[in-house]
């Protein structure tokens, strides 16, 4: 009798420890995965001789937490944060207006020759960033737009995907809705703007977001365009500093930090519309 | 084409008529709805794929006339540059190495998470946090790790083992690489295959276990043939971008010590803009290209035997 009653609790038990010893583990693993992000925070806060010194110490002697300030007015970052903002900001702007009404086009407006015109825009979604480097620069430069604000946002402001992504969402909405606006004479713009905008926010936002955070983090680009330093976004600010006699590295450090941060607050706060999207990619891997 | 038909069944049945009078209304409208969309896509990424073909062609530098010259740059390429297939070889270790130790260990944390009774979102953030900031922010800070005399060396010396600074060592300079690559971007397949993890309907595996299946077969036989095509996605997805690879190679080593690091996308770079040979860089551009597009290809082949799409 005792060992039949005693031997489902047991096994519950051990359950409960396997359990715990799991979730354990992981949060382990997890914590070991963050170091960087604490390594980067803890030499922000250093002297840049303590950066240096070895051997290595995990927490600096003294905190110098005005480091960020410090970095923010001595180096330009303030100056680099705004650059980003700009450039990563007007992208997202005009992304999200042109792939608006191209995307309607294509879901709702008949015209020769559509689907062809679909397919194709599909298609320059293989062709590799890295190998239209040379030709945009040489575009940027005949256009007399080298170490210009325009120079660098208006060559990435047109991806395809964004027109594609809208009109899988806005084939989803009833077409009734529209139908009724049109009898009562309103023009297509009126329609987009009024009645499908604000029913897509779920798939405008998650194109901001995507656009915004690969703009944000684009390097190579800015890198080649803005030629001058006062013009840099922040990853190529963070390596003008790179190789500077007597680099600080505490500095570039907070630099960094302040480059993660946008990135880092949007990832968790909008980790259901991220996790939503990517689940959507993996549903459609299978189709 | 079927647009073609429509129009012929809308002239054909009075019924449709005021359809058929929206046609060429619908089209002007079109026309204008798609005109900022075209005009970018044209000028930005039409005209630089025919002109970088069309530059992989001629010897332009830059400054002075450039002049067509053939297959030259591509000959040149494949037997007279002494770099060209040190960075081949590079660029192909780079993303063998890589990408299998990205989709096996975005497989096991995914699988790991699955298995969480709570929590599994804050682990997935966690995962996923490098993959929404700068690259070059990643690869400045990894820089400092791995300086000669930092954290990693400090912890190589602690624990007496005997491995030299990576980033200064001609052989191990490419593992700093890929470490710093697969710390930023492991998150993403991450997230990935676990959400498709989640989609595995659970009575399947309840059925399985009801039928005596370890855990182990209940995943080899079960969740990963269910998840292949997501699994294939994601390898196909990570392939394309590590044969670019470029931001932590620039931050990190400048394709050095000697050329060990330097891949295809650092030359096309070093090629195209410290050295303005614009020509000669569109050459390697195109020889990227056209690897992707095979390695993409040999995928899809490749996918006939374990990819399992159910209908």
């Amino acid at each position: 009798m005792t060992t039949k009653a005693r031997s489902p609790r047991l096994r519950a038990r051990t359950a409960l420890a396997l359990d715990i010893l799991n979730h354990g583990a992981l949060i382990l693993v997890a914590l070991l995965f963050l170091f960087p992000f604490f390594w980067m925070v803890s030499n922000a806060v250093r002297s840049n001789a303590e950066v240096l010194a070895i051997p290595v110490r995990i927490l600096p002697n003294e905190f110098q937490w005005d480091n960020f300030t410090k970095a923010w007015s001595q180096l330009p970052f303030g100056r680099f944060f705004l650059n980003s903002m700009i450039v990563a900001g007007s992208v997202t702007v005009i992304t999200v207006v042109v792939s608006c009404l191209a995307g309607y086009a294509f879901a709702r407006l008949k015209f020769p020759g559509r689907d062809t015109l679909l397919l194709g825009y599909v298609g320059t979604l293989m062709v590799p960033s890295i190998m239209l480097i040379i030709p945009l620069f040489l575009i940027v430069n005949g256009l007399g737009m080298v170490n210009t604000f325009q120079g660098v946002i208006l060559p990435v402001a047109f991806g395809t995907f964004g027109a594609f992504l809208l009109r899988q969402f806005f084939l989803s909405i009833p077409n009734s809705l529209e139908e009724a606006a049109l009898i009562d004479g309103a023009s297509r713009l009126r329609i987009l703007i009024s009645i499908i905008v604000p029913l897509s926010m779920p798939a405008i936002g998650l194109l901001s977001l995507f656009t915004f955070i690969a703009q944000w983090n684009n390097f190579l680009w800015p890198l080649i365009v803005m030629t001058g330093q006062e013009n840099a976004t922040l990853p190529v600010g963070l390596t003008h500093f790179q190789t500077q006699q007597g680099t600080q590295w505490n500095y570039i450090m907070a630099g960094a930090a302040l480059s993660m941060l946008p990135g880092i607050v949007l990832a968790i706060l909008l980790q259901k519309l991220i996790y939503n999207s990517i689940a959507l990619n993996a549903g459609m891997g299978g189709r | 084409m079927t647009l073609i038909e429509d129009t012929a069944v809308a002239t054909s049945a009075p019924v449709t008529r005021p359809r058929r009078r929206s046609g060429p209304r619908e089209g002007r409208t079109a026309f204008f709805f798609l005109l900022p969309s075209l005009l970018g896509v044209i000028l930005f990424l039409v005209l630089p794929i025919i002109a970088s073909l069309v530059l992989s062609f001629t010897n332009w530098k830059l400054l002075g006339k450039p002049a067509f010259v053939g297959f030259q740059n591509y000959v040149r390429l494949f037997t007279a540059d002494p770099q060209f297939w040190t960075v081949l070889r590079n660029t192909l270790f780079f993303t063998a190495e890589y990408l299998v130790l990205n989709i096996i260990i975005s497989v096991g944390l995914a699988t790991w998470i699955a298995s969480l009774k709570r929590g599994q979102r804050w682990f997935r953030v966690v995962f996923f946090l490098p993959t929404f900031t700068p690259g070059i922010a990643v690869a400045i800070v990894w820089m400092l790790i791995f300086a000669p005399g930092g954290f990693f060396d400090f912890i190589m010396k602690s624990l007496s083992l005997g491995v030299p600074n990576l980033l200064t060592d001609q052989t191990l300079a490419m593992q700093a690489v890929i470490i710093v690559s697969l710390w930023a971007n492991v998150g993403y397949n991450t997230v990935l295959f676990n959400a498709a993890l989640d989609m595995v309907p659970p009575s399947y595996l309840e059925a399985a276990k009801i039928d005596g299946a370890s855990a182990w077969d209940r995943f080899w036989k079960i969740r990963l043939p269910l998840i292949s095509p997501t699994l294939f996605f994601g390898t196909v997805m990570t392939a394309i971008t590590s044969l670019q690879v470029f931001d932590q190679i620039y931050v990190m080593t400048r394709g050095g010590p000697g050329n060990a690091t330097a891949t295809l996308g650092y030359a096309i770079y070093q090629r195209g803009f410290q050295n303005f040979q614009m020509g000669y860089a569109s050459s390697i551009a195109w020889v990227m290209f056209a690897l992707i597009m095979a390695l993409t290809a040999l995928q899809f082949w490749l996918q006939r035997k374990w990819v399992h799409y159910d209908n």
